[in-house]
């Protein structure tokens, strides 16, 4: 009876032993997730198109200024102070388009990120896909592995861009040209090198464990945006800096390439001040000689406090250590991010639907 | 073999039981209705079948001995949800596409001819489709798996009288073509007269009768199914608390 109402399929038993090919995945979250993509793509591209566009015209300036010999000459300087008036902050740390370059990782983390889950679980669609011959946590796993990885693709090229952008400040041989010099770290450290892809990464894999718990698409983007946020500002107001012991030097005029951590000031072996006060600055430097350079006053100051006991400290980190802190930074990142995967596995795995 | 076991099962959210001591054998073959009213636990022993919720108590196996929820026992399972969940931003065809890369058997040419004959057209998107095109869709896909079991949760629940006759209709055929055995979950009872041939009643979380519906009519002297649920509902149902 039973044999004649379920007939025999011969392959079927070898065929159930194994697991689905996980390649099947790649077309399946192409087609569930290609306008998110498709969105990271435009976002990606207007701002590839907008830093070529401000880009181009000062890397001539630069290559401009650093052909020009003498350097002294007036025709030299005028180039010097072309390539100085083309800094026009657009992309400064705390400028307005600098606040939103650093929202792009969040950005994409949040609205790409937390739908993956959020939205099967709010829509219910979580009861088609995790009941499909594919199984429920390979489901999971292909998606938070492929989905990383192209938009790490994606925005490590976008970082490279970003990087061509400020490579003339931190080039040798500018400061002997009165360039302007940045540090390397002031300067959108988050969206260079292996910075950028380990924030988008993280702020994804922040957004699918928030959608996983949250159940819900918008309050997930919220909780993304909101954690990101406090990882965000806790780095770089406190991690960062510790990375690596900085550097301390007594000399007033640290490299203008350097990232000042702090300054203070000591005599006699002994500290004395953060900044030196009005009164000792009224009494010692009341003509101050015509500053030069980034840190002119501080080096002023040095100078006409000096010969009274005064030795200002600077710790700092200098721009050599650009690489090890991305790679810092990308290292602990891209560990937290693989420790939100396996947490959002295990609750898909075994959390009771 | 059973198509579906379950000994001592029990599911519990918070403190309260939506399934307990639950033991039940669904032979292979048949078209089994999982009856109850609303609340009885009835969506919640679909979940359990098919693994998207996990026990608080005993066990449930599937399709002979495969655990609820293994890779084994989904490659043999289609389960049409409560409100047939389809993406809706994705096309019919697409969703052919989902279903046929995540599953190792799927047979596109009934799905496209199934759908082409209900008029559906395959670069339409799901959420544009009618509630019954929609219910439709999820049937095909589930059908188009081949499976040897089909679990339905409320499938007509949301449907029209006639879509509902067109869906049914559509089940009992695969069962005569392919030996199916469907489970389907449903509170509207005169759907169910036609075709179930197996009959588990559910109240309160717990089984209240299961069996071969002639011969739990034959014993209980009832002209249908109807009845008898009605009957055995009446007499378990909460007592009036005199005021």
């Amino acid at each position: 009876m039973t044999a004649l109402t379920m007939p025999a399929r011969p392959d079927e038993d070898d065929v159930r032993l194994r697991p689905l090919p996980w390649r099947r995945m790649a077309g399946v979250t192409w087609r569930q997730h290609r306008i998110a993509l498709a969105a990271v793509a435009v976002l990606l591209g207007t701002l590839a198109v907008c830093l070529w566009i401000i880009g181009t015209p000062l890397h001539h300036a630069y290559t401009a200024a650093m052909a020009c010999h003498p350097a002294s000459s007036a025709a030299c300087q005028n180039l010097a102070g072309t390539f100085n008036g083309t800094n026009d902050h657009l992309l400064g740390a705390t400028s307005p388009g600098g606040v939103f370059l650093q929202l792009v990782p969040v950005l994409i983390g949040a609205f790409a990120g937390a739908p993956v889950l959020g939205r099967e679980l709010e829509t219910g669609t979580f009861r088609f896909a995790w009941t499909q011959g594919f199984g429920r946590w390979r489901w999971a796993l292909a998606k938070l592995v492929l989905l990383p990885v192209v938009l790490a693709a994606a925005t490590g090229a976008a970082g490279l861009l970003v990087s061509w952008y400020y490579q003339p400040y931190f080039a040798p041989g500018s400061q002997a040209l009165h360039l302007y010099e940045m540090s390397p770290f002031a300067t959108l450290f988050t969206l260079r090198g292996v910075a950028f892809p380990a924030w988008t990464i993280a702020a994804f894999t922040i957004g699918t464990l928030a959608g996983m718990l949250i159940r819900r698409v918008v309050p997930a983007i919220i909780a993304t945006l909101a954690g990101y946020a406090g990882l965000a500002v806790a780095t770089a107001g406190f991690l960062r800096e510790r990375y690596l012991t900085p550097l301390l030097t007594s000399s007033p005029n640290p490299p203008g390439t350097a990232w000042i951590i702090s300054q203070w000031w000591t005599k006699d072996g002994r500290f004395a001040f953060a900044n030196p006060p009005f009164s000792l600055i009224n009494r010692f430097c009341s003509a101050p000689p015509a500053g030069r350079g980034k840190n002119a006053p501080f080096g002023t100051f040095a100078q006409c406090l000096a010969p009274h006991g005064y030795t200002q400290w600077t710790s700092y980190q200098p721009a050599s250590r650009f690489w090890p802190f991305q790679w810092i930074e990308g290292g602990w990142l891209l560990a937290l991010s693989a420790l939100l995967i396996a947490v959002t596995i295990w609750l898909v795995r075994h959390r009771a639907a | 073999m059973n198509v579906v076991e379950a000994s001592g099962l029990g599911k519990r959210y918070g403190g309260t039981w939506a399934v307990r001591e639950c033991t039940l054998e669904i032979p292979a073959g048949r078209v089994a209705a999982l009856v109850g009213p609303n609340g009885a636990g009835k969506s919640t022993l679909l979940n359990l079948a098919v693994g998207l919720s996990v026990p608080s108590a005993g066990e449930i196996t599937v399709l002979g001995g495969r655990p609820a929820g293994s890779r084994a026992a989904l490659d043999g399972i289609a389960f049409v949800a409560q409100d047939t969940p389809l993406y809706k931003n994705l096309s019919v065809a697409d969703m052919i596409y989902l279903t046929r890369s995540l599953n190792w058997r799927f047979d596109q040419p009934y799905a496209k001819a199934r759908l082409a004959g209900l008029g559906i057209p395959l670069k339409r998107k799901a959420g544009k489709l009618s509630g019954g095109q929609q219910a439709q869709l999820a049937l095909t896909l589930a059908l188009a798996r081949r499976p040897r079991l089909l679990i339905l949760d409320e499938p007509v629940a949301m449907l029209d009288p006639v879509a509902r006759h067109d869906f049914m209709a559509t089940v009992l055929a695969a069962t005569a073509a392919d030996g199916v055995s469907v489970l389907l979950s449903s509170h509207v009872l005169t759907e169910l007269e036609r075709v179930a041939s197996y009959l588990i009643l559910l109240s309160r979380g717990q089984v209240r009768l299961a069996g071969d519906v002639g011969d739990l009519l034959a014993a209980r002297g009832q002209a249908s199914l109807e009845e008898l649920a009605m009957a055995y509902l009446r007499e378990t149902r909460t007592p009036e608390v005199p005021r």
